[in-house]
């Protein structure tokens, strides 16, 4: 069952489905079967981490270990959440979650596309070269950045500020390559057109390529936003006040503060998940094209 | 926009007839080289500068030559020990990931229309926040957590997961396997999608048996997929630092601290910047090393004519 059906749909079978002649669809075999009860099976154990989090998060904290490896302690403890929300002052931590993620976001967005553009459609001095090295800082790894970075921060009076959080890290070469591989893909023949009937660089940019273009947009918007949504290292030396933290951060201190207080912790965590799951389950596509461009990747 | 991985780039054309957009240019670019200029290009070489001092959170920084690096390379043998632990981590992490990736894609590849749900499944954790992936991972395997009373009911006696230092680094290990698999998995997924079926059933015509197609077929057609897996999860595994952090800080004794976790105590816990940013040179040294060993290796493992 490995190889064996991965051409599928290239040999019609005509013995199951007689009456639906030019449908190519192979007969379901037993194997199909204990394949898909397998597949269920090795589903649910990988999500299981997620369903013990949010049934820890329901449990009081007294009864998280003794109920075992059950789901259900004796009762509902919704108060986790209450204790969660008011420990850190976690709706300030959320809020700057998403301003750094979306501020982040669309900055690394626009920075790209200006570059991008620059780079597939306009004609300089050593164009190529310059790209490569840039490209290059895609296998760099930020952790090598981070302490001139923390100095750089610290005298400019920024540590402990939501801009130090977003700006560093918004000039990464991921969303110039993912669009300008898209640019180099598209005529030339709209711009040239547009150009004839006299539209500037900027009016070609925004009326003939930015609409053109959205699909490795939200792709670099969609990446970057989880970047900078997930990001630990960086606002760990950064940041020390809780009132500037991410979720991340804002877990990682609640933790320390109160490590064994498992059920608020996991309320917090479960509430932290949450919008990813949502990006996750919203924007799967732009997800599985940024993948193969590298998103997540070096940084 | 190619679904398919590559690491090979494309080149822009040249404009027929325009030629020279110099001013231009300039300006479109000033945003991203300035940034490119000012948080990557600086602080890359800003750090191989405060490697070469003794250089204190507050106070004034000293130049110590390259006393940082003789003290780091044969004065401290916590190094070597983190050293010894990120590469054991990157290379069996990078291993069993791409071994297991390939398996469960392939699987997923046969599952038809199921595929896709499942892609996206495995791939949830990449997304997540991994301090809440990591925290979840530390309560499921405290001594009494979740994972000892499963094996209770089987009457067996769970050891300590993240404090017995032969167990923590392999815990480490299935932790970070969970958080990033579906990050491969995803990218040979498309890998397998791209395979002409004509191609593996021209296989089978001449004789070929799954095991066959699958090592004569299958695996040099995703060589370009498993190329770009194998440098993307070697850099990242290398950077291991949240789970550490969070699972074993580093425990027991040093048997899981690496590199960035020595790096960032070094820089933050004990105030040693200038150590701290030879730490990173190191890092970074041996990422440029193997992702320029692979980019040599390309051409022979690689096969890039579909």
């Amino acid at each position: 069952m490995t190889t064996e059906t991965m051409a599928k749909g290239a040999t019609p079978n005509t013995g199951a489905l007689k009456r639906q002649p030019p449908v190519r669809r192979r007969k379901k075999r037993p194997g199909t079967y204990i394949s898909r009860a397998g597949i269920i099976l090795a589903g649910l154990i990988f999500f299981f981490p997620f369903l013990w989090m949010v049934a820890t998060s329901l449990k009081p904290t007294s009864e998280v270990f003794s109920t075992g490896s059950n789901f259900l302690a004796s009762r509902v403890e919704w108060s986790n959440y209450v204790t969660a929300w008011t420990a850190i002052p976690f709706a300030q931590v959320i809020a700057n979650s998403f301003l750094v993620s979306i501020a982040g976001a669309v900055l690394t967005t626009v920075v790209s596309l200006l570059s991008a553009y620059a780079f597939a459609r306009l004609q300089f001095k050593h164009r190529d070269k310059l790209f490569l090295v840039f490209l290059g800082t895609l296998v760099l790894p930020q952790e090598v950045l981070v302490i001139p970075l923390y100095i750089m921060m610290n005298k400019l009076d920024l540590v402990n500020s939501l801009p130090a959080l977003i700006v560093p890290f918004a000039f990464g070469a991921f969303g110039a390559f993912l669009i300008r591989q898209f640019l180099l893909s598209l005529p030339v023949e709209f711009e040239e057109a547009a150009r004839i009937d006299g539209a500037g660089s900027l009016r070609i940019l925004w009326s003939v390529i930015l609409p053109l273009v959205r699909a490795p947009l939200a792709v670099v918007a969609v990446f970057s936003f989880i970047d900078y949504w997930s990001s630990f290292l960086w606002p760990l030396i950064v940041i020390n006040d809780v009132s500037q933290a991410t979720i991340p951060l804002g877990l990682s201190m609640f933790s320390g503060e109160r490590g064994t207080d498992w059920g608020p912790l996991m309320a917090a965590a479960t509430v932290a998940v949450i919008p990813s799951l949502l990006v996750v389950i919203l924007l799967q596509r732009q997800l599985v094209k940024g993948v193969s461009m590298g998103g997540f990747g070096g940084r | 926009m190619t679904a398919l991985p590559t690491l090979a780039v494309k080149n822009a054309k040249k404009p027929a007839r325009v030629t020279g957009h110099g001013k231009l240019a300039a300006v479109y670019l000033a945003p991203g080289m300035l940034g490119f200029l000012i948080f990557i290009v600086v602080p890359l070489v800003a750090s191989l500068v405060i490697s070469l001092f003794d250089w204190p959170l507050f106070g004034t920084p000293k130049f110590v030559g390259l006393e940082n690096y003789t003290r780091m390379l044969t004065g401290d043998p916590v190094f070597w020990t983190v050293l010894g632990n990120t590469l054991f981590f990157a290379v069996s992490y990078t291993v069993l990931n791409l071994v297991l990736a390939l398996a469960v894609s392939t699987w997923l590849h046969t599952l038809g229309s199921w595929g896709p749900f499942f892609r996206v499944l495995f791939f949830i954790p990449v997304v997540t926040p991994m301090v809440a992936n990591a925290l979840v991972w530390r309560l499921m395997l405290t001594d009494d957590g979740v994972v000892n009373s499963f094996l209770a009911t089987f009457g067996i006696h769970g050891p300590s997961w993240l404090s017995n230092s032969q167990l923590a680094m392999g815990s480490l290990i299935a932790m970070s396997l969970w958080q990033g698999i579906g990050y491969n998995i995803i990218v040979l997924g498309a890998g397998l999608n791209g395979i002409s079926p004509n191609l593996l059933e021209a296989a089978r015509i001449d004789g070929a048996g799954a095991w066959q197609r699958f090592f004569r077929v299958v695996l040099p057609m995703l060589s370009p997929s498993l190329f770009f897996c194998t440098v993307m999860t070697i850099i990242g595994s290398f950077k291991v630092f949240t789970q550490p952090y969070l699972l074993t800080l580093g425990g027991p004794g040093e048997s899981t601290n690496t590199i960035v976790l020595y790096l960032y105590r070094n820089g933050f816990s004990f105030d040693k910047l200038g150590y701290a940013s030879a730490l990173a040179w190191a890092l970074f040294v041996i990422v440029m090393l193997i992702t320029a060993l692979q980019f040599s290796q390309q051409k022979r493992l690689v096969n890039y004519d579909n």
